[in-house]
């Protein structure tokens, strides 16, 4: 393994895997606490229009994967703040069509070849220089965000009704959490593919959320926990060259289960 | 003085009518009881007087304004049901959110706010909490928590949405004697069924069921505490059975 790295494409894929990591660990700290991991998954699996029309009008796929899930993002945070009571309804239907135009897209590209399953299952050894700099951009934007504003969102996070009493512009904050929310799904659909993209963000976090009492301290520990279990799935998926998302998920299914085993065992013995 | 006037308020949603031709005026240090059947209105008033919810007909002044113009001088506690006891939050951030909206550092507190946070939780008696995490306290230590984050902002008038739900009688008690204590300077105006604790507490009531009925109850305090299986019958019978 030491060699691998080496590889220019393993040292991407390695650091790909550190930089969603910390993008998937703050952003999923913030879905799991507002309760919108269905709507999380609903725009991971919407985004697969983004990249059937990116693969049809020959635009870099992370580029229309983005466009599009920034587009379901800002459609679902519209649908949600006017009309909740038709919010699952809604996520459903986005859900299924943006797969669909995906499929429809792919279907008719002419002499179209790509890999369909590193989008639904990841291909971090496909990490590009470009990626790269996408990922980087958005983690930087995404601490930026957390730290500046960090008061406000866990006021909206926590009693959007109280915050919006003390004047806080809570539309706008739910808004930008599900456009970040987007835009880190994309990212992580390079790691894991889009079928197991929720996987990432809620496995490390759920064991966050246990370890933790404040949400920074949640977020802080999510990152760390989900860089162990995409560097180690990583190491898996390169050693027995099984597809890297499987890996991951799977490697923090274990460790989730170790982990509660463990919690259970220190209950009973109190 | 009156520091909130209604006027002819009413309020509908969609085709229904929720609230009608509604009129009330609360003096300063005021303790004001609402009470009604479930969907009567209560709640909704409420939130027309926080400036959640804006009126279909008539006023709501505070302090002579709009009350999105008087923010600062409301304190809110909702519902105890409305809190997320999973949510990994200390108490002091809790109650430090009493400060958002207002001028602050753009990362972490100000000292000040800190000292007004401890303050405000050594004024409910929850400062040994402070550290703690909010999902580890019980309803109505959270309860109390709520309050002192109201009192973050310094308000002159506290509006609480039955606040002793699912709290134990224990937690009630200790919830309203809070309040008690509280309306010797702020003026309190709380949604509530607990009708036996209304009657020790409050100084009116006003009983909301699309319309309104105001009932001075401070002269027959001592009534009603002396006889209390009596006193809620009594109340009864005072707003028309409606309650019932």
């Amino acid at each position: 393994m030491l060699d691998a790295l080496s590889y220019e494409f393993i040292q991407n894929a390695i650091i790909a895997g550190i930089l969603v990591s910390i993008a998937s660990g703050i952003i999923g700290s913030l879905i799991v606490v507002n309760r919108m991991v269905f709507l999380a998954g609903g725009i991971a699996h919407t985004s697969y229009g983004g990249i059937g029309l990116a693969v049809y009008f020959g635009i870099p796929i992370f580029l229309g994967a983005s466009l599009f899930s920034v587009a379901a993002a800002l459609l679902i945070a519209f649908v949600t703040l006017n009309q909740r009571e038709r919010t699952d309804t809604f996520i459903g239907l986005i859900w299924a069509v943006g797969m669909a135009i995906g499929i429809l897209f792919v279907d008719i590209t002419p002499g179209y070849n790509v890999d369909l399953m590193s989008y639904l299952f990841g291909s971090i050894l496909a990490v590009s220089r470009e990626d790269l700099w996408f990922m980087y951009t958005l983690v930087f934007s995404i601490i930026i965000f957390v730290t500046f504003w960090y008061r406000d969102i866990l006021a909206v996070s926590y009693d959007s009704e109280y915050a919006l009493l003390r004047g806080v512009p809570v539309r706008f904050f739910y808004t930008l959490i599900l456009v970040f929310s987007a835009l880190t799904v994309v990212i992580a659909i390079k790691i894991v593919g889009l079928i197991l993209v929720i996987a990432l963000l809620t496995i490390p976090i759920y064991i966050a959320e246990k370890l933790s009492n404040s949400l920074y301290s949640m977020m802080f520990f999510s990152a760390i926990i989900s860089t162990i279990f995409t560097l180690f799935g990583l190491y898996i998926s390169y050693s027995y060259d099984i597809t890297s998302g499987a890996a991951i998920i799977l490697v923090s299914a274990i460790f989730l289960v170790i982990f509660l085993s463990i919690l259970k065992i220190i209950d009973n013995l109190k | 003085m009156n520091i909130i006037d209604i006027k002819n308020l009413t309020f509908s949603y969609e085709k229904d009518i929720i609230l009608e031709d509604i009129n009330l005026h609360i003096k300063k240090k005021e303790f004001l009881a609402i009470i009604g059947p479930n969907g009567g209105g209560k709640s909704t008033l409420l939130k027309l007087m926080l400036g959640i919810e804006k009126t279909t007909a008539g006023t709501i002044k505070i302090f002579g304004e709009r009350p999105s113009k008087n923010l600062t001088s409301i304190g809110y506690v909702p519902q105890n049901t409305n809190v997320n006891t999973n949510f990994p939050i200390k108490v002091i951030e809790v109650v430090m959110m009493g400060h958002v909206g207002q001028k602050r550092p753009m990362i972490g507190y100000k000292k000040e706010e800190i000292t007004c946070a401890m303050n405000s939780l050594k004024q409910v008696s929850m400062e040994k909490y402070a550290h703690k995490k909010i999902g580890s306290l019980s309803g109505g230590q959270r309860q109390r928590v709520m309050i002192a984050r109201s009192l973050c902002s310094h308000p002159q008038i506290l509006l609480l949405d039955e606040p002793t739900s699912n709290i134990d009688a224990t937690g009630q008690k200790e919830v309203y004697k809070l309040l008690k204590e509280l309306n010797k300077s702020i003026t309190i105006v709380v949604v509530s069924h607990d009708l036996s604790i209304i009657l020790e507490y409050a100084t009116n009531v006003l009983h909301i069921n699309k319309k309104a009925t105001f009932h001075d109850i401070s002269k027959k305090r001592k009534f009603f505490t002396k006889q209390e299986h009596f006193c809620e019958v009594e109340l009864l019978q005072m707003i028309g059975n409606k309650h019932a």
